[in-house]
């Protein structure tokens, strides 16, 4: 399935199995199966190796925290570095729980776009003065925090 | 408006030394001069945002550094500091300097902005600052 240094190549069987389980991955393998009109065992040996190969990362469900009464914000944080400390920063970034996304972008100067949670604004003020500012070769902080959401998807794969 | 010099009484550090050694005055002691203008760990430094998570860039790493950086500072960074009481915390709790603290208070009972909250901070930090230098 997958070549050393190389995409992991999948039959046309593999992008239906894999379209049809990102839309609702609670199905049964036999569910997968009578939709694609293939055997449920089948299923089961293409997701195992799906899996061992690394195209499905992980298995999780997405709670709505507001449902249980817990009240937080988001926040996007742009960090600007000093780029011989960029891939240091992001590190560190990448192991504070209260960071959910990490990217890094070079389309003007090199940035590091974080995603941050916290309880309140206090707290998402704390956790920036007191341990992003301080990082080596931080320069400067932007933050906006998110007020309202009005859509988010995770991106849905086709087959090319 | 009153002026910062109404509120805050300025008196030589030794002054009061003297005073507190009588009894006359009862003020929380603060740490040594020494330790009051030692260089500060990045972690202990103060570092100025405008706002909520938006950092300038700018951080102190001593008082020294400090009375330098609120003159070049957005005021509107100094406002936000002064009001959510973090130059006070800075002081007290990093710095250990309580004489400090209650200068800085005192400027925010004047609730001054724009750059008459600078020249009021400037002229408190740097005062302290000499008086501290004075005395080693």
């Amino acid at each position: 399935m997958k070549l050393k240094n190389q995409a992991v190549s999948l039959d046309t069987l593999d992008w239906q199995i894999l379209q049809s389980i990102q839309e609702n991955s609670k199905q049964t393998y036999s569910e997968v199966g009578r939709q694609l009109g293939v055997a449920h065992s089948t299923v089961y040996d293409r997701i195992k190796k799906l899996e061992k190969s690394g195209v499905i990362k992980k298995w999780t469900v997405d709670i709505d925290p507001e449902q249980l009464g817990i009240n937080y914000i988001t926040a996007r944080m742009t960090v600007y570095t000093d780029p011989k400390e960029s891939e240091n920063v992001a590190k560190k970034l990448s192991e504070s729980k209260e960071v959910l996304e990490v990217s890094m972008s070079l389309s003007e100067e090199l940035l590091i776009l974080a995603k941050v949670f916290a309880r309140d604004q206090e707290v998402l003020h704390s956790f920036i003065a007191k341990t992003v500012a301080p990082l080596q070769g931080v320069l400067r902080i932007r933050t906006s925090i998110i007020t309202k959401k009005i859509k988010e998807e995770r991106f849905l794969i086709e087959q090319k | 408006m009153k002026s910062i010099k109404d509120l805050v009484p300025m008196v030589k550090l030794e002054e009061r030394l003297f005073l507190a050694s009588k009894g006359e005055i009862h003020t929380l002691a603060s740490s040594s001069p020494s330790r009051i203008l030692r260089e500060l760990s990045r972690k202990n430094a103060f570092y100025f945002f405008t706002s909520v998570g938006n950092y300038t860039g700018h951080r102190a790493m001593s008082l020294e550094e400090f009375a330098t950086i609120i003159r070049e500072v957005e005021a509107v960074s100094l406002a936000f500091h002064l009001y959510r009481g973090d130059f006070e915390k800075w002081s007290d709790e990093v710095l250990e300097d309580h004489e400090l603290t209650e200068r800085i208070r005192a400027v925010k009972l004047l609730e001054p902005v724009g750059n008459a909250l600078r020249d009021q901070l400037d002229f408190t930090v740097t005062n302290r600052l000499e008086e501290l230098k004075g005395t080693q």
